[in-house]
């Protein structure tokens, strides 16, 4: 087994007097899809948080690709290669794709000795990585505000990868969408994967998990309730981690199936 | 995982956009339209009035380029996200330094508009730093400096000179090396040669017998068509640009990226008093004095022109050629009522329509543009 690009080892996050993670320990493998699931409150924002240099843990250890790891802030995080695609904070609705794409990162041409954005360049290779990932565009100067929820997702992902993000991860990309775009996020993910980057995907949709995931880490109440790999648990193993168990499955008997 | 539809070329469910609508979603279009309709108008009801003589275009071109001036500054600023309505009062403000260190205090007129420079400057900065550590609505915290520099503006002549009105700054700047930057005339022997050609009226009786009615073109126009370059220049082809579209866009998403959107707040409200001390001075050096009460309701006027140059009051859109159209549709009425004959008061009218109109024109397009229904 080779080392796992960024794992986690006993991380724990209080604010004040609230233990938000009690211990949490997790890894991920280039190429590797783990997912993180977890209800309501369980601790993922939090984890994830510290993971992409928001936070900084009270206890507990970051190893990056082998080494000892201490963000500071997220620019150290993006910096060593690991980017976040927050589910609703991702995009600019008024500002055209290209710009959004090459957002903080713009390419510069240099014009008589000025530095200036490069359009062209900056168009080209959108729609280029836009159609790579399945979507074709009307033009790079199209507004974000025009695309589908799912697309500003895979928009957000096309850009992480383009700026050499090697852990990628991904906070409830398909909470918020219909069948059809969740299929199309779930199959970016599933391209991403296949490109060597390891992925994070957090999720508290199970069935969203199976489809895409390799490994599958239950969160609650800010500890972890074990790593399962795919083909080991059933979906209504997870499910009922997820929830802490008993009252669950009695909730789901008067349901009548999986919710 | 199942493959999805989209490998084919075109999806076929967005419906090809029609040219006049995308040319609709271009933020320029309200001034441009503006613009035409106003000049056509003028034409028709105040061509006979001079108002399109060599005077009467001087005439309403220094009125606008006053209003471009100061849109520039509140145009970039809009679109990063904020407002200043402390413009007005630092137009008077700057003025009042000039006049203070120039007169009461007798120093070089150079030095007292270098001095007013970084005092406004660094005005515009504390009102930058403040709205971004504090997180208060920038509308709130520049309303209090509005007050804070006039009464100053009104305190200091008092005190020191016992009146309002400080004149004397003409006689002052003559010689000064800086001063004509602000108050000068270019192209001044083009403009004779046209006199001695025929092409433009000459004054044919009184002290300046034989010189063109139109002497050059002031500074004041200069600065305003440079202003207007610079900002359009730095907002569409420049990395800068893109931060300020993105800081006024969704300041949280732009931080996540790495955009330091305080940074660009700060400066651009810098940059606003940057062109609100352009202002003061070209004034200051027109008139030869500075008087308390000068840029009143400034900050509203380029906030309209602003707004009819198709900006979003919310910020992460608009246009720098749009506000200088704003602008110019301003100036061009404001001037043109009086050679239509129309009473001025008028005016203020026209504003309160045209503002509505373009409110709501601009509400239209935003949803255009983002799809919202």
């Amino acid at each position: 087994m080779p080392e796992p690009i960024v794992k986690m080892v006993d991380i724990e996050k209080h604010f004040g007097s609230v233990i938000a993670l009690a211990g949490v320990s997790f890894d991920v493998h280039a190429g590797e899809c783990h997912c993180l699931l977890g209800d309501n409150g369980a601790g993922k924002s939090t984890f994830i948080k510290t993971m992409s240099g928001v936070h900084e843990p009270s206890a507990g250890q970051i190893f990056f690709e082998g080494n000892p790891m201490q963000f500071a802030d997220p620019r150290d995080a993006i910096t060593a290669g690991i980017a976040t695609v927050y589910q609703d904070l991702a995009m600019i609705p008024l500002m055209s794709v290209s710009r959004n794409f090459f957002m903080g990162n713009e390419p510069i041409r240099k014009f008589m000795g000025l530095p200036l954005y490069d359009h062209e360049h900056a168009e080209r290779v959108t729609l280029e990585k836009m159609r790579s990932m399945g979507i074709n565009l009307r033009g790079a100067d199209q507004a974000v505000g025009t695309l589908s929820g799912g697309e500003r997702q895979t928009v957000a992902i096309a850009r992480a990868v383009h700026f050499g993000a090697k852990v990628l991860i991904l906070d409830e990309p398909t909470s918020a969408l219909g069948v059809r775009q969740t299929a199309n996020v779930l199959a970016t993910v599933d391209k991403v994967r296949k490109s060597g980057i390891a992925v994070v995907f957090i999720t508290h949709n199970v069935r969203h998990a199976l489809a895409v995931g390799d490994r599958f880490t239950v969160l609650n109440r800010g500890k972890t309730l074990g790593t399962a790999k795919r083909g080991e648990i059933t979906p209504e193993k997870l499910q009922d981690l997820m929830a802490g168990g008993m009252e669950m499955a009695t909730l789901e008997g008067s349901l009548g199936g999986t919710v | 995982m199942s493959e999805t539809r989209q490998s084919n070329d075109r999806d076929e469910r967005i419906k090809s956009m029609s040219s006049w609508r995308k040319a609709l979603i271009r933020p320029e279009l309200g001034g441009i339209c503006g613009t035409i309709l106003v000049f056509i108008f003028f034409m028709l009801t105040a061509f006979d009035s001079g108002m399109f003589g060599p005077a009467g275009v001087l005439n309403w071109s220094v009125v606008s380029a006053q209003f471009m001036i100061i849109a520039v500054g509140a145009c970039l600023l809009m679109i990063a996200g904020e407002f200043d309505l402390s413009v007005g009062s630092m137009i008077g403000f700057a003025g009042m330094i000039i006049a203070i260190f120039s007169i009461t205090l007798g120093w070089p007129v150079w030095l007292a508009i270098i001095l007013a420079f970084v005092i406004c400057v660094s005005c515009g900065a504390l009102n930058g730093f403040i709205v971004v550590r504090t997180g208060l609505p920038s509308f709130i915290v520049t309303l209090a400096f509005l007050f804070i520099l006039r009464g100053f503006t009104i305190f200091f002549p008092q005190t020191f000179e016992r009146k309002t009105i400080i004149g004397g700054i003409r006689d002052a700047a003559e010689g000064d090396w800086l001063a004509p930057l602000f108050g000068g005339k270019i192209l001044t022997g083009f403009f004779q040669w046209l006199g001695e050609v025929g092409l433009i009226e000459v004054f044919v009786r009184g002290s300046r017998k034989g010189q063109p009615i139109v002497e050059g073109v002031p500074m004041l126009i200069v600065w305003a068509l440079a202003l207007v370059v610079f900002g359009h220049f730095l907002l569409t082809r420049t990395r800068f640009g893109n931060w300020i579209f993105a800081s006024g866009g969704d300041a949280q998403a732009a931080r996540y990226v790495g955009v330091p959107v305080n940074r660009v707040k700060i400066l651009m409200f810098m940059f606003t008093a940057f062109c609100a001390t352009v202002f003061a001075t070209c004034q200051v050096m027109e008139f030869g004095s500075a008087g308390a009460d000068r840029g009143l309701l400034k900050e509203f006027e380029a906030i309209i022109a602003v707004v009819i140059g198709g900006a979003l009051l919310t910020g992460g859109y608009g246009s720098v050629i749009g506000a200088a159209l704003g602008a110019l549709i301003f100036g061009v009425v404001q001037q043109g009522l009086f050679f239509a004959g129309v009473e001025s008061s008028l005016f203020r009218v026209f504003l309160g329509l045209i503002l509505l109109m373009a409110v709501i024109l601009n509400t239209y397009i935003r949803r255009l543009i983002t799809g919202e229904r």
